[in-house]
Parts: structure tokens; C-alpha cells; sequence
């Protein structure tokens, strides 16, 4: 029996449950005694009782099943799996899953692994009868233990709000948990990274060379971060010089000049920007602005490569436009009325207005927007994979290939590497930097700007 | 008197001729500055345009494939098989399959180039001696479409049908003038022989530019490369949408009500709003090492599958829709909480039969928005294996799979240039029709159901 059809029969047994629940109190209601709740609660609560143990045990098993019934195989052939590193222990291990599965290995099985499969395959079918047996019983009990405690006096709203409001608590650290999620996997796989190099070499090493060796066969390669972030600041540095002064001017100008009519039809179509998926974006620098300034460089009688620092900063510039102005937008309009009309009363014109009135007050909040939509151009992954040439070589040339944090992580991650080997685990160590910049812009950013809505608030 | 009465009059004519001509450079720095602000927005909008265009016109003829109509012979000389198995008395399920796996792979055997060979050579009689290159007029698969047609109503053998076939992938190049025509025939994907039939076909209308609807059904192919189709990378998406939807829809909505009607106002939900915040702002990719780390190297989950993806996807999408809610639950006034408190209702009632329903337009505006974006992102999903290729349609989450970003990602970087940049494009058109359709449908249900209080 699979788990969809384990889940299915549960979610049967619960709608039978509050079938059950409302039919009884509903007679109940017709009886001289007064119900605390309206029928529905009872009903619900009955489902609750039926559905949410035998959920728990299910969810105990999906999680628990396979690392114990794993350990309790590896338990038994301890002697043939001493000198294993995790590595071939997972290869055998999945050898002896399909033994068990009965699909077999294309080469003749050991004793030792046979008898472990027959061991595996006794396992799983003895918990898969326990975790249906115990699913059951908790079910059927917690349906009878509910149906029977039904009465007129149970207050069956109170409770059912209780479970649901003991839900919202759970679904709420949810996003905490995801945090803590990343924060412990990638620190985890940073630390065993950075057994096999050190922190010194990684954090202020100017060689980017990971060479693909197996595990152990000494050659590491260099693993030195400064090229890559170089990259990430270079192409970062120029989407902000487009993004900038193009987000911040057309800003001002749907704030101040525009009529409603421009602003109602223009302002969504900016915003489209944002919405198209980076890859769109990538493709597009790729396709056309690569190869257009490749032909502006020869022109001018310059060596623009294609795929270099500028094409993707450029169009990654293009994708923040509409973040940095929607940003700036807000925070223009935020500013109060009366300022304006007093520099305007004094005889200033529009622009010295916005220039020496406006835009200085609300100087922190666009210095807000500015970080946010850096720590976007940092994080920004798929421009850069497709339209930066990946070059990790430290240079100053933007018209050069470069490569980023991002990019490594995904060409690390996405080739035929072992997970277990330094060339991949980089990876984690590349995802923590990255995390821990773009979480101090983050938070410093959400901090001005918080202080910036309580000056005007 | 006079005298100096006359002075300031003189200043101040002085003074005013000075305001008048700063004026002059002021009021002309105010028309700079204005026409900056034009020039911005009009980049912005030019962008935009050019993006599309770019797009639209590279993509669109990608729709149209050549395509040989022709007739086909099913000949019983070359396709030497018995009838299709039927299910015989006292037979049990499992043999009658045996023995109908045992036919179809017969079927498998038959010389099918040799059918489609025949089948061009009944067009291009000078092609009789040329057989393994007349065959590379058609894409590979081809074959196994005519397979398939023989397997599900074997009565096609021996007879004459009229089939559309797909040209291979260069020769469309050729025909669509994807390449250039003058280049050296050392340069050139196809012999010169196939380059002149290919025309000779083309002018007499043999072969045409049909729309293709294998695009949309057909799963990736690599050794068929014009019979590519994003059919498993919809599925796919289609999939994650769903576990989003299903997963992240329902747990925002509940932690937005948390935070916003029950939540004390403490150190513990001050930390959970920082951090939802935050959430928003962490770079995709790095959910995508989540998944591996936790999804795939923790928990075992199959690789490429879009269950995986859904979950990434659905956890990044989460803050969105939390804080999508948290605005559209602000945006109810106190005084139908009060109204409803004050008739004796729960505050749980309160909340389910008031301010829920009335939020709602809000909250389906947000999470719709959400799903979009989730569902354009890619660096994620690379990084939890669904680079890999895969030339299956996906039947159940679980099963290994494309999704539309991957795809466009995989087809953008494949060696024939001339025929997958436009079928990237196309690709992306149809991401990008999924994406506005779903915003069209948000800022519909906002202008329909929006409320001023």
C-alpha cells in the first residue's frame, strides 16, 4: 500500500468522522438539553480526533523509516562495511534497496549483501504493517473516543478554535524554520568544506581552480573566493549605474510630472519588467545585447567580447529598473505635502524643488532602496550564467568574461560530482557568503527604511 | 530727493533684469530636468518594447515546422508481423501482456527507416540509390510515429495513408533561411544532395510550414532534435504550480492571520516578521541549496522530481503570500471585527465569516502574483537536478521531470544554434503567456471584487 493510498484512506475516515460527529449531535439537538456548539464543531472535532494522530504517526514514519531501517541493515553487515567511507556505504546501500525491491544488480550479489536485502525487505514489510496497523487503531480509537464523549456540555467550538489557532502558530514558524533551514545547511556543509581547505585560503584566495579530482587523491585545486566576488561586484557595480539614475529619474518624473492618465497606463508596464523570469533576461542578453555591443566595440576599434561584465550588468540593470523605481516611487510620495509647498511659496521652481527639498528628505529612504536593489543584483544568478562568460580571473576590464559567486554555485552544484567532494561542498561555503552579504543589506536596508516611514508617520 | 529716490528704482530695475535672466537658466534646468525624467521612463518603456519584439519575433515562426505530408505505404513486404495478440480463453491478464510486450517488440524491429525511405523515394525517384541519406530529409523519430500508428491499429499494414511527417531540424534551417545559403558546402549542416531535394520538395509543396502541435505535447528529444517539445517541461510546471498552490497558499494565509489578529505584540513574533521579511529578500538560489542539502542529500528525495521543486518553490513563495495577506487583512476596517465581536461571535468566527471573505480578492491578487514568479525562477530548480534531461512525460510528481524555465535554459545552450534560438523563444513565449495570463487573472479578480472602505 503506498503512502498516497494510506493518505486517502485516512481522508476518508476523517469526512466519514465529521459525517459521523454532525449526524450525532444534530440528533442530540433536537433532545431537551441545549448544545454549547452548532453541529458543525462537533463534526469537526471528531474529524480532528480521527485525522490529526494517525497523521502525526505517518508523518513520524515518512520522516524516521528509512534512516533507521538503514541503520538496522548497516548494523548487521558491520564487519563488511568497516572500511567504507560514506560514500561507497550509500552505494552499497542502494545496491542492497534494489535487491530488496527485487530489481536486482546487474552483477552477482555477495552473500553478506543478500542477506542483508532479506533483512531490509523483512524490515520494511514489518513497519509498513505496524504503520498501517498503528495508523488504524489511532484512528478508529480516536473516532470512538470522540464519538462517545459527545454531549450537549462539550464545548466542541472552543476546542476546534484551540487546534486551529495551535495551527496558525505552527504554520507562522514555518518561516522561521526555513531560516534556521539555511543558516544550519549551508554552515554544515560550509564546515565540512572547510576540512578539506582552509578558511584563510578560501576567504582570501586569488585563484579560482577547483579541479575535478575524486575524493582523496590530494590535488584540490584552488579554492579562492576574491576572484569570484570581484566578478559579483563588477557586474553588480554597472546594473546599478543603469538602474540608478534610469529607477530613480523615472521615479520622480511618474511622482511630480506625470499626468494620471501617463502614470495609470506607463507604471504597469514598467512593473511588467519586473515580473519576467531572469532567465527571459538572461536569454535576451545573450541573443541580442551581447552581440550588440560586440559590433559597437568593433566600431569603435574595441575588444567587447560578447558575453562579458558589461553585457550582464546592463541587462541586469534593465531587470532592477522597475524594483529601484516603484521603490522610490513610495518613498517620494511619502514625503509630506507641506514641505513642497513651502519651497514652492518661496518662489523655487519644480525641479530645484525635488532637488534640494524632496529627494534629500527622502534621502535615507532611496539609500534604503539602493541597498535592497544591490543585495537583488548580488543574488542574481541566471544574466550572469548565461551573459558574463564565466572567466573566474581577477581583471578590471568590464568588457572582459568574469564570473560570480552565483554562477559557481550552480556550475559546482550541476555537474557529475560527488556530493561528499570539496569541488561540490564549495558550494555551501559560496551559498553562505552570499547569504550572509545579502542578509547585512537586507537588514541594514529594511532598517532605514522602517526609520524612515517613523520620521514621516 | 529726487536723486535718491531714482537709485533704488534704478536697483531694483537692475534686480529684476538679473531675476529675469537667472529665470531664464532656471526655468531651462526645470526643462532639462523634466525631459530627463521623460527620457527615463520612455527607456524604460523602450526596453520593454524591445524585449517583446525581440522575443515575439524570433519566437513565433518556431510555432511553424516544416512538415512532409505525404503518403505513406505500410508494406507488408517490410513490416512482417502477425496479427496483434487478443485476449484467449483461459489466459491470464498478465500472459495475454507477455505476449502482446512480445509482438510489440517485433514491431519495434521492423525496418522502419526502410518504410520511410520508400516513402521520399516514391517523391525523389533520383534518390533510389542514395538511401541513408534520402532518410535525412525527415527527423529521426519519425519512424517510431509510424511504429506507434501500426501498433495501436495494426489493420495500417498494407495500406496507403496519408501522414505529416517532420523534417529533421537542419533541414527547417535551410528552408526557414536560418542560414546562410552561399556558405561552402564544408560548411554546411546538410549534403548538397538533401539541400537540393529539400527545395525541390518545398517548391512543390510537398513539404510546407505547418503549425506544430507536436511543440506543445512532445517531450525533450536529443537524438530527434525537431521533435523537441515542451509537452514534459509544462507538465512539470504545471505540477509545481499545483504543490505551491496546495502548500504555500494555505500555510501563508494561516501565518498572516497569526501574526495579524492573534499574534502578542512580543520579542518572538518581532523575530518571525524580520525574519519573513528577510525571506523575501534572500536570492533564489540560495533556497536552491537548501533543497539540495535538506531535500536531496538529507531526506533522500528523488532528483529532478517536481515534488522537490514544488517544495523549494512553495518555501520561497511563502513570505510573498504572508506578506501579501498581512496588507489585504491591514486594509479591513475595525469596525466589521467590532461589529461581528460585538454580536457574540468568536474571534476565530470573526475572522473565518468576516474579515476572510472580505480580504480575500486581496489575498488571491498576492498569492496569484507569487505562483507567477515562482513559477519563472530556474536557478533553484538547477541546482536540485532538474538540468537533467529528461525524454519522458512526467505522470506523477514524483517521476523525473523539465519545467518551462529549465527547459529554455537547456534549449539556449544546444549546439545547433540556428534552429534552438528560435525554439527557445518560443519557449519563452509560452512561459511568458503562463506568467501575464496568471497576472491578467490577478488584476481581474482585483478590479473586480476591490472595495474602498
Amino acid at each position: 500500500m503506498s503512502n498516497t493510498v494510506l493518505i486517502a484512506g485516512l481522508l476518508i475516515l476523517t469526512a466519514l468522522a465529521y459525517q459521523f460527529g454532525l449526524t450525532r449531535s444534530r440528533a442530540m439537538a433536537n433532545g431537551p438539553v441545549r448544545m454549547h456548539s452548532r453541529p458543525g464543531y462537533y463534526g469537526l472535532l471528531v474529524a480532528l480526533w480521527c485525522g490529526l494522530p494517525a497523521l502525526a504517526v505517518w508523518l513520524a514514519w515518512f520522516v524516521f523509516e528509512a534512516p533507521i531501517v538503514e541503520y538496522l541493515v548497516l548494523g548487521q553487515i558491520q564487519a563488511e562495511t568497516a572500511g567504507l567511507n560514506s560514500q561507497q556505504t550509500m552505494v552499497l546501500l542502494r545496491r542492497i534497496t534494489s535487491i530488496a525491491a527485487g530489481i536486482g544488480v546487474s552483477d552477482t550479489p555477495a552473500a553478506y549483501e543478500l542477506a542483508a536485502a532479506e533483512t531490509m525487505a523483512r524490515l520494511w514489510a514489518t513497519s509498513r504493517m505496524a504503520q498501517i496497523g498503528l495508523m488504524a487503531a489511532l484512528a478508529m480509537g480516536g473516532l470512538m473516543w470522540a464519538l462517545r464523549r459527545l454531549s450537549p456540555s462539550l464545548r466542541a467550538r472552543n476546542h476546534v478554535e484551540k487546534v486551529l489557532s495551535a495551527m496558525f502558530v505552527v504554520c507562522s514558524t514555518i518561516a522561521i524554520l526555513t531560516t534556521v533551514g539555511i543558516v544550519f545547511s549551508m554552515f554544515g556543509e560550509a564546515m565540512k568544506f572547510f576540512s578539506f581547505v582552509h578558511p584563510v585560503d578560501f576567504f582570501f584566495g586569488l585563484n579560482w581552480n577547483p579541479r575535478f579530482s575524486t575524493v582523496g587523491t590530494g590535488a584540490q585545486g584552488d579554492f579562492g573566493l576574491i576572484p569570484l566576488l570581484w566578478g559579483t561586484l563588477m557586474i553588480s557595480g554597472i546594473a546599478l549605474l543603469v538602474a540608478v539614475p534610469l529607477g530613480l529619474m523615472s521615479a520622480i518624473f511618474m511622482a511630480e510630472y506625470a499626468p494620471g492618465w501617463f502614470r495609470a497606463t506607463a507604471k504597469p508596464v514598467l512593473e511588467v519588467l519586473a515580473g519576467i523570469p531572469t532567465i527571459v533576461y538572461g536569454f535576451f542578453a545573450l541573443v541580442t545585447v551581447g552581440p550588440f555591443f560586440h559590433e559597437v566595440g568593433q566600431v569603435l576599434g574595441m575588444e567587447i567580447r560578447a558575453t562579458s561584465a558589461l553585457t550582464a550588468g546592463v541587462v541586469m540593470g534593465i531587470m532592477i529598473v522597475p524594483f529601484m523605481s516603484s521603490l522610490s516611487d513610495d518613498i517620494i510620495t511619502q514625503v509630506p505635502r507641506m514641505m513642497r509647498d513651502g519651497s514652492l511659496a518661496l518662489g523655487a521652481t519644480k525641479s530645484e524643488t525635488i532637488r534640494k527639498v524632496v529627494l534629500p528628505a527622502a534621502l535615507p529612504g532611496i539609500v534604503g532602496a539602493f541597498l535592497l536593489a544591490a543585495s537583488r543584483a548580488i543574488g542574481e544568478t541566471m544574466i550572469v550564467v548565461l551573459a558574463a562568460g564565466n572567466s573566474p580571473v581577477l581583471h578590471a576590464n568590464p568588457f572582459e568574461a568574469v564570473s560570480t559567486v552565483t554562477v559557481t554555485i550552480v556550475n559546482q552544484l550541476t555537474g557529475d560530482t560527488d556530493f561528499a567532494s570539496p569541488q561540490s561542498l564549495v558550494a555551501f561555503a559560496l551559498g553562505l557568503t552570499l547569504f550572509v552579504i545579502t542578509l547585512g543589506l537586507n537588514v541594514f536596508a529594511l532598517y532605514i527604511v522602517r526609520k524612515y516611514r517613523e520620521q514621516y508617520d | 530727493m529726487n536723486h535718491e529716490a531714482r537709485a533704488p528704482q534704478g536697483a531694483l530695475e537692475i534686480r529684476k533684469q538679473l531675476i529675469e535672466s537667472s529665470l531664464q537658466g532656471r526655468h531651462r534646468a526645470e526643462r532639462v530636468f523634466r525631459a530627463i525624467g521623460l527620457a527615463a521612463v520612455i527607456m524604460g518603456l523602450g526596453f520593454v518594447a524591445l524585449l517583446f519584439t525581440t522575443i515575439l519575433s524570433k519566437g513565433l515562426p518556431a510555432f511553424w515546422q516544416a512538415t512532409l505530408t505525404t503518403e505513406v505505404y505500410f508494406d507488408p513486404a517490410v513490416i512482417k508481423v502477425d496479427a496483434r495478440p487478443t485476449p484467449s480463453v483461459g489466459e491470464s491478464p498478465q500472459q495475454f501482456r507477455d505476449r502482446d510486450v512480445v509482438w510489440l517488440n517485433r514491431l519495434g524491429m521492423v525496418n522502419w527507416n526502410r518504410i520511410v525511405e520508400d516513402t521520399l523515394i516514391a517523391h525523389l525517384p533520383e534518390a533510389a540509390e542514395k538511401r541513408p541519406l534520402v532518410r535525412t530529409l525527415l527527423t529521426s523519430g519519425e519512424r517510431f510515429k509510424l511504429r506507434d500508428m501500426v501498433a495501436a491499429d495494426p489493420g495500417l499494414i498494407g495500406q496507403r495513408v496519408q501522414v505529416a511527417l517532420l523534417a529533421d531540424a537542419n533541414v527547417d534551417v535551410w528552408l526557414k533561411g536560418n542560414i546562410d545559403r552561399s556558405l561552402a558546402d564544408s560548411q554546411q549542416q546538410l549534403k548538397p544532395e538533401v539541400r537540393a531535394w529539400a527545395d525541390e520538395l518545398k517548391a512543390r509543396g510537398v513539404i510546407r510550414n505547418s503549425f506544430s502541435t507536436s511543440f506543445f505535447v512532445n517531450p525533450d528529444s536529443r537524438s530527434s532534435l525537431a521533435s523537441a517539445g515542451l509537452g514534459g517541461a509544462f507538465i512539470g510546471t504545471l505540477y509545481m504550480m499545483g504543490i505551491v498552490i496546495f502548500l504555500s497558499v494555505p500555510i501563508g494565509v494561516m501565518s498572516a492571520l497569526y501574526l495579524e489578529e492573534f499574534a502578542p505584540r512580543n520579542r518572538f513574533t518581532d523575530l518571525i516578521e524580520v525574519n519573513i521579511n528577510n525571506l523575501a529578500a534572500v536570492p533564489s538560489i540560495i533556497f536552491g541549496l537548501l533543497g539540495a542539502a535538506v531535500f536531496i542529500n538529507w531526506l533522500h528525495m528523488p532528483l529532478s522530481a517536481p515534488l522537490v521543486g514544488g517544495l523549494v518553490l512553495s518555501l520561497m513563495t511563502l513570505p510573498t503570500v504572508i506578506i501579501a495577506t498581512r496588507s489585504a487583512l491591514q486594509a479591513i476596517p475595525a469596525s466589521i471585527r467590532q461589529a461581528a465581536l460585538g454580536i457574540g461571535a468568536s474571534k476565530m468566527q470573526t475572522i473565518f465569516h468576516h474579515v476572510l471573505p472580505l480580504a480575500m480578492p486581496g489575498i488571491l491578487t498576492g498569492a496569484i502574483i507569487g505562483v507567477a514568479q515562482a513559477i519563472g525562477e530556474t536557478a533553484p530548480l538547477l541546482l536540485i537536478g532538474m538540468s537533467a534531461f529528461v525524454a519522458t512525460l512526467p505522470g506523477t510528481p514524483l517521476d523525473q521531470s523539465a519545467a518551462l524555465p529549465v527547459q529554455i535554459y537547456l534549449w539556449q545552450g544546444n549546439e545547433l544554434r540556428n534552429f534552438f534560438e528560435a525554439r527557445t523563444s518560443a519557449a519563452i513565449i509560452v512561459l511568458l503567456a503562463l506568467m501575464l495570463s496568471l497576472n491578467a487573472c490577478a488584476i481581474w479578480l482585483r478590479k473586480k471584487f476591490e472595495k474602498r472602505w
